[in-house]
C-alpha cells in the first residue's frame, strides 16, 4: 500500500508561541520547533500498516528551511521517503491554499492512503484533511480512534460526543487520527542514522504548477486585522488548608453564585 | 436584511446549545436562517426551537440517504444555499464535524474560513484566542462571504422569538460526496452529565486524583454543582479517566463559567484548554503549582480531605 502521512512543523505547544508584529505570522524563527504531535500518531500507523501488509511510507512536509530538521526526525521513526514542499512564496499561506499546494504534491504520488493527525497543535483548526479530500476526490476519514485495513476497504472508529461512529471507505483515501489510536515508537540509533541517507525530494510552487500568487499572504482567503497579546490572568486568593479548605471554598463559590 | 446561514447541531431532537449561540451571533448580521440536513424527522423536532432563538427561516434537507454520510451532505446543503439565498455570512458550531463541514466547503466555494471565532462583529470581523488563549487576533475573510466557525461557550444564548418559515431543500449529492459511509452509531455511556463543552461548569481532576476510583469524588462535586466531569492529560494518559474527558492542547477546549481544578498543576498543555474560563478554582497540595496563577481561588492542601469537607458543605447548604 502507497501511503503519504502529513508532517507539520510547528512551534512548541509547550512553550509560548507569538506572532510575528510585522505580518502577524507563527513567529517560527525564534520559536523551538517540531514536529505536530499528532503527526506522529499519523506516522505510527502507518508504519504498523506497512508492518503488516507491506508497502511504502512517504512523508510529505511543506515548510521552510528548518522544517528539514523535522523531516529527518520523522523519517528516522521508519518512513521510507520525504517530500519537503519549500518556497520562499509560501510565507504565510492560510489553510485553504496550503490544501492546495499539498493535493498538487500528493496527486504526484498516487498513493490509496493519506494519513494525518487531526489538528496541528498551533492552528488548531481540523479542517486541513477534509479540504485535501476534496480538493483529490478522495474519500475522508477523519477523527479516527482506530483504523482497520482489509485488502482497499477501509474501517476507523470516529469518536463523537456521544460515542463513536464506525465509517467506511474504499481507497484512495484521507484518514486523520487523534492521539488515542497508538503509542508513537521512539526512533531507534539505527533509525537516525539511516534517516540521513533516505531521499527527500525538494519541491518548489513551479514543480507543482502553482502560481506564487495563489498562495501566500497575498493569496490568502483570509487576513489578520490586528493581533494583540492578552493580558495575563491575574491570581487571586490563596489560602492554605487547615482544616477548613473545603468549607472556605464553598463560601467562595457561594460569594459567586455558584452554589 | 440579508440572511445569515446557521447550520443546526442536534441529537436526539435537542438543539446542541451552540447551535444557540451561533443563532445568537448571527442575529448581529443579519436575520438568521437555520439549516436542517438529517434523517426525516430531524428539523419537525427543532423548529420550535430555532425560531425561539431567532430563526425567521428554516432550511430543511432531509433524507435517509443525507443521514448515511458525514461532513459532505452538510457542504452540499450549504453550497446550495450560499448560490441561491446570497447569504451575509455563514455560521457553523466549531465542532469536529462543524469544523471540517466549514473546511470543505470553503474549498467547494473557494471561500476564506475561521475557525474558533468567539465573536463577529457585524462588519464580518472575527475575534478568535489563539495559542491556548494567550493572544487575540481579529481577522477577517477578503475572499467570498464571512464563513466561520463558532467556538462553545462563546456567547451566552438569547431567546428572540420568532414563528421560522420552512423552506425545504433539494439537495444532490455528488459521487465524491458519498465515498464514505457511516455503518454504525454507537452510544457509550455518558450518563446525566452535561456536554463537557457546553457545560457552565467543569471540575476536572488530574494526576494528583491518583486513581480511576478517586475520579468519583470528582464527579461527587461535579454532580453537587450540575457540572461536567474533565480530566488534565495525565490523568487521561494513566488510566484515570477516558479520553474523551480530555480538557487541553491535545483534548477539549472549555470555556465554562466556572472551572475547578482538582490535583492539576496547571502545565501550558492543560491551561491552553481551560484558561478563558470565566472564575478558576484550584485544589492543589503544591503551592507552587502554576495552576495558582490563573486561579480566582486556591486552596493548598490535600485535596482527598478539602474535597469530601467541600461537597458536604454543599450538601448541608442545600438543606
Amino acid at each position: 500500500m502507497k501511503i503519504v502521512v502529513l508532517v507539520k512543523q510547528v512551534p512548541d505547544s509547550g512553550t509560548e508561541r507569538t506572532l510575528r508584529s510585522d505580518d502577524n505570522t507563527v513567529d517560527r524563527a525564534s520559536a523551538n520547533n517540531v514536529i505536530n504531535e499528532m503527526d506522529e500518531y499519523a506516522i505510527e500507523e502507518a508504519l504498523k500498516i506497512k508492518e503488516s501488509i507491506g508497502g511504502e511510507v512517504t512523508i510529505v512536509t511543506m515548510g521552510p528551511d528548518r522544517a528539514t530538521e523535522s523531516i529527518r526526525k520523522a523519517l528516522s521513526m521508519g518512513p521510507d521517503k520525504a517530500v519537503h514542499i519549500l518556497d520562499d512564496a509560501l510565507h504565510g499561506t492560510d489553510a485553504l491554499a496550503t490544501s492546495k499546494v499539498l493535493a498538487a504534491a500528493v496527486r504526484s504520488l498516487e498513493p490509496d492512503l493519506v494519513l494525518a493527525g487531526s489538528e496541528s497543535t498551533d492552528a488548531r483548526g481540523q479542517v486541513l484533511p477534509h479540504m485535501l479530500a476534496e480538493r483529490l476526490g478522495f474519500a475522508a476519514l477523519t477523527g479516527a480512534r482506530k483504523l482497520t485495513v482489509d485488502g482497499s476497504s477501509l474501517t476507523v472508529e470516529r469518536q463523537t460526543e456521544e460515542g463513536y461512529e464506525v465509517v467506511t471507505a474504499s481507497t484512495p483515501a484521507v484518514v486523520s487520527v487523534w492521539d488515542t489510536i497508538n503509542e508513537p515508537r521512539y526512533p531507534s540509533f539505527k533509525g537516525i542514522m539511516e534517516a540521513k541517507k533516505k531521499p527527500v525530494q525538494t519541491l518548489g510552487l513551479a514543480d507543482l504548477g502553482i502560481a506564487p500568487s495563489e498562495v501566500g499572504l497575498a493569496g490568502a482567503a483570509t487576513a489578520v486585522v490586528e493581533a494583540a497579546k492578552r493580558p495575563p490572568r491575574q491570581g487571586g486568593t490563596r489560602i492554605t488548608d487547615e482544616g477548613d479548605g473545603g468549607t472556605k471554598l464553598v463560601e467562595f463559590l457561594a460569594s459567586e453564585k455558584f452554589v | 436584511m440579508a440572511e445569515v446561514l446557521v447550520l443546526v447541531q442536534s441529537a436526539a431532537g435537542k438543539v446542541a446549545k451552540s447551535t444557540l449561540e451561533a443563532l445568537t451571533i448571527a442575529r448581529g448580521l443579519g436575520e438568521p436562517a437555520a439549516v436542517v440536513v438529517g434523517a426525516p424527522g430531524t428539523a419537525a423536532a427543532v423548529t420550535e426551537k430555532l425560531g425561539e432563538f431567532g430563526a425567521t427561516k428554516v432550511y430543511v434537507a432531509e433524507s435517509d440517504e443525507l443521514a448515511k454520510y458525514l461532513v459532505t451532505p452538510k457542504v452540499a446543503a450549504l453550497a446550495t444555499l450560499v448560490a441561491s439565498a446570497s447569504p451575509a455570512a455563514v455560521l457553523i458550531p466549531s465542532t469536529q464535524e462543524g469544523k471540517e463541514v466549514a473546511g470543505r466547503l470553503a474549498v467547494r466555494l473557494d471561500n476564506g474560513v475561521l475557525i474558533d471565532v468567539v465573536d463577529l462583529a457585524a462588519d464580518g470581523t472575527a475575534t478568535q484566542a489563539v495559542f491556548a488563549g494567550s493572544t487575540i487576533v481579529k481577522s477577517k475573510v477578503v475572499r467570498g462571504i464571512p464563513l466561520v466557525t463558532v467556538r462553545p461557550s462563546s456567547v451566552t444564548p438569547t431567546a428572540a422569538p420568532t414563528t421560522p418559515q420552512v423552506v425545504s431543500v433539494a439537495v444532490e449529492l455528488a459521487a465524491t460526496d458519498k465515498l464514505a459511509t457511516v455503518t454504525e452509531r454507537v452510544a457509550e455511556a455518558k450518563g446525566a452529565r452535561p456536554e463537557l463543552t457546553e457545560a457552565s461548569v467543569v471540575v476536572s481532576g488530574g494526576r494528583g486524583v491518583g486513581s480511576a476510583e478517586n475520579f468519583a469524588l470528582v464527579e461527587e462535586l461535579a454532580d453537587l454543582l450540575g457540572g461536567a466531569v474533565g480530566a488534565s492529560r495525565a490523568a487521561t494518559d494513566s488510566g484515570f479517566y477516558p479520553h474523551q474527558f480530555q480538557v487541553g492542547q491535545t483534548g477539549k477546549t472549555v470555556s465554562p463559567q466556572l472551572y475547578i481544578a482538582l490535583g492539576i498543576s496547571g502545565a501550558i498543555q492543560h491551561r491552553a484548554g481551560m484558561q478563558t474560563s470565566k472564575t478558576i478554582v484550584a485544589v492543589n497540595k503544591d503551592n507552587e503549582a502554576p495552576i495558582f496563577e490563573l486561579a480566582d481561588f486556591g486552596v493548598v492542601g490535600d485535596l482527598f480531605k478539602v474535597v469530601p469537607q467541600a461537597n458536604e458543605e454543599i450538601r448541608k447548604r442545600k438543606g
